[in-house]
């Protein structure tokens, strides 16, 4: 399958404040958001940016707190506007959309899931998930069926009455993802979706989120600020840093080889064996006598399967073809090994 | 001529204005008002004629209204508002305790300057909140006349209000205009920029253009403040009803201010009771009802 790009982000620049336009050359030349913010009063929210996101994938942006996550996410429905750089989805330039035309936009190509859920307090259950299709234009009783699908997809069938008030964090949230998917924009933008939840009913909304994705192959663009919940829902992710993209890549690159402190950082507790698969191990050419497993198996099940067959070698293969052995050994020291090792020992692809 | 009389200036009195210039000054602004108002007087009372007929008819209507039917839409509006037997039972015993004080017409004629000023106060003051709340520069021009009109005290725009209008029914419409006006103003205003900035985010993300962001998002979530300046408005006219009777208003202010300047203690006390039970009824009501608006947002978790 031939992977189209999406959304088109190219050489995007954010400055916070009057003037920001008159600082971009400044800040081009090498001038960091303290100094700018000492020296000119203004703030950079983003620099620099350069992203393609892949139709279908979902995609993952990482970063610590005021690193502008959410700065980026708000520039692809434009309720940012850039100081400088491009947009491009489908192909189209967001930023010449004229104020009618980014209204459609936003009604039919890209809907948004919040935070704080952001639903309105006054109104039912049914009536906030049909708020995006009234914006379109649907009729009121065509827009209520509808939304009352999506609803049953999200788990809330029953709660149409209710009041978000009275549902838990989790539960509203759903009616915010119902919200937005009930539009069936091609575009799911999420920031911070299931940060406000606990760990549990998160884990559970991620559960939903990927069992919807693999029917709908929604282009998404999720925000988190935890990396597990990045490596579990990502395809691509890509890590923020003070307004500035320090890495992007698959959750296997960025794991293998981080490109900063700041990122081997981020991934110093992860657990290495759930994320990496054989096929990122440096595999010898000789054919072993243990049991094949695909190069998608991550380090955790092979193991997992070394162990249940007694066996010490693993064949791994591609899509049926044989593409060298790996040992428990090498295995279980991928496995362990610290991160800072990694980036230098491991030749990867 | 000097601008200051140094005769009479002392360690104690301080500079002042020479008796003949201070006296030039005043008269020339009560000449060019009065010329102002001998110009204009007619058409502005051309102007709010109409207000005049309808404060009339519903005064009218009210008065001409079978008392047995004006209770049973106390004790309906009551009951509508509180969803409360006791509240609703109390209203319509207070206003079969002011009929039997032979206060009936007055507080008919009371409950109708109310009514009506109140409504223009939403109908004028719920538009200016909405402007105010959108533009940083509306707001800081109109807070500080917001500030004035509330604190000078009332005879003050009395004098060019009747200057310009005579004595009557209007004219004491308007003074509780200005007076009970500034609540709902600024409520509205403070519910609007009070609403939850992600929200708004929300609507805006979803396409909501200026209207649907305005009556779908903004003004229902400030609809409880908003109905904390309506009730603030009513009481705020309710308390102008003896000012009121000053410049012609008919109603339970009159017979106050009879009973001032004639030492009738009795007439005062029944009508000032009668003003007060009013308020209260008026308060309760549309208090539970403000509550009620806003009960779903409380939740009970109840999942
Ligand atoms: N409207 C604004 N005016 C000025 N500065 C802003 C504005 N919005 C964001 N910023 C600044 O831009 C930077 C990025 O903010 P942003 O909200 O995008 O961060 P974030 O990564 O989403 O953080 P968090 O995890 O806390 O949500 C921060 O330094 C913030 O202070
Ligand atoms: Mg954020």
């Amino acid at each position: 399958m031939v992977s189209k790009v999406k959304i088109k982000i190219n050489d995007l620049y954010k400055i916070f404040g009057p003037k920001g336009e008159s600082h971009v050359e400044k800040v081009k030349s090498g001038m960091g958001k303290p100094e700018l913010l000492e020296k000119h009063s203004h703030v950079l929210g983003l620099q620099n940016i350069n992203l393609d996101i892949i139709e279908g994938k979902i995609q993952v942006i990482m970063g610590l707190s005021g690193s502008g996550k959410s700065t980026l996410i708000r520039h692809i429905n434009r309720l940012i506007e850039p100081t400088a750089g491009q947009i491009y989805i489908d192909d189209v330039d967001v930023l010449a959309m004229s104020d009618e035309e980014l209204m459609n936009f936003r009604r039919f190509k890209a809907s948004m899931v919040f935070q704080k859920f952001a639903l309105l307090p006054h109104r039912t259950v049914l009536a906030n998930t049909i708020y995006g299709l009234t914006m379109q234009g649907v009729e009121v009783k065509d827009a209520e069926e509808r939304a009352a699908h999506w609803l049953k997809r999200v788990g809330l069938d029953g709660f149409e009455d209710r009041y978000p008030a009275q549902l838990s964090g989790g539960m509203q949230q759903r009616v915010g993802l119902a919200r937005a998917l009930a539009t069936d924009a091609d575009i799911l933008l999420m920031d911070e979706a299931f940060s406000a939840l606990d760990p549990l009913i998160r884990s559970d909304m991620q559960g939903i989120l990927l069992e919807l994705q693999e029917e709908l192959h929604k282009t998404i663009v999720f925000i988190t600020h935890d990396l597990d919940e990045a490596l579990r829902i990502g395809d691509d992710i890509a890590i923020l840093r003070d307004g500035r993209l320090v890495q992007q890549g698959s959750s296997q690159d960025i794991v293998l080889n981080p490109a900063d402190d700041y990122v081997a950082d981020f991934i110093k507790d992860i657990n290495r064996a759930r994320v990496l698969t054989v096929g990122t191990l440096p595999l010898k050419k000789t054919s072993a006598k243990g049991i094949t497993l695909s190069n998608e198996t991550s380090l955790e099940d092979a193991m997992k399967a070394l162990v249940e067959a007694k066996k010490d070698s693993v064949t791994v293969v591609k899509d049926d073809k044989k593409l060298g052995s790996v040992s428990m050994h090498d295995i279980v020291h991928a496995a362990t090994r610290s991160s800072e090792t990694a980036g230098e020992a491991v030749t990867y692809r | 001529m000097s601008l200051i009389d140094w005769n009479k200036l002392t360690i104690t009195e301080p500079p002042v204005l020479p008796r003949e210039l201070l006296r030039n000054f005043k008269k020339g602004i009560d000449g060019a008002f009065r010329d102002f108002s001998r110009t204009y007087g007619e058409a502005l009372e051309n102007f709010f004629n109409p207000l005049l007929m309808f404060l009339k008819w519903f005064q009218d209507l009210l008065v001409a209204t079978p008392w047995p039917i004006i209770l049973f839409i106390i004790g309906g509006l009551s009951w509508i508002g509180s969803r409360s037997w006791k509240m609703s039972v109390g209203a319509v015993l207070a206003f079969v305790a002011i009929g039997w004080m032979d206060m009936w017409e007055d507080t008919m004629a009371t409950l109708a300057i109310v009514s009506v000023a109140t409504l223009l106060c939403i109908a004028i003051g719920i538009p200016i909140g909405i402007w105010m709340s959108r533009s940083d520069r509306a707001q800081r021009i109109i807070t500080p006349v917001l500030d004035v009109m509330q604190t000078i005290p009332s005879f003050v725009y009395l004098i060019p209000v009747v200057m310009l209008l005579g004595i009557g029914k209007v004219p004491g419409l308007l003074a509780v205009m200005i007076y009970a006006s500034p609540p709902i103003i600024r409520l509205t205003n403070l519910g609007i920029r009070l609403v939850d900035a992600e929200v708004l985010e929300a609507a805006d993300a979803f396409g909501s253009n200026y209207r649907q962001k305005l009556f779908q998002v903004q003004i229902p979530l400030a609809l409880p403040n908003i109905f904390a300046g309506v009730n603030q408005t009513i009481m705020m006219s309710l308390s102008m009803v003896v000012i009121a009777a000053m410049i012609g208003v008919p109603g339970l202010g009159v017979p106050v201010l009879r009973a001032v300047s004639n030492q009738y203690l009795a007439l005062g006390l029944m009508n000032g009771l009668a003003i007060v039970a009013i308020a209260i009824i008026f308060d309760r009501v549309s208090q539970a009802y403000g509550k009620r608006l806003q009960k779903h947002r409380e939740g009970d978790h109840g999942v």
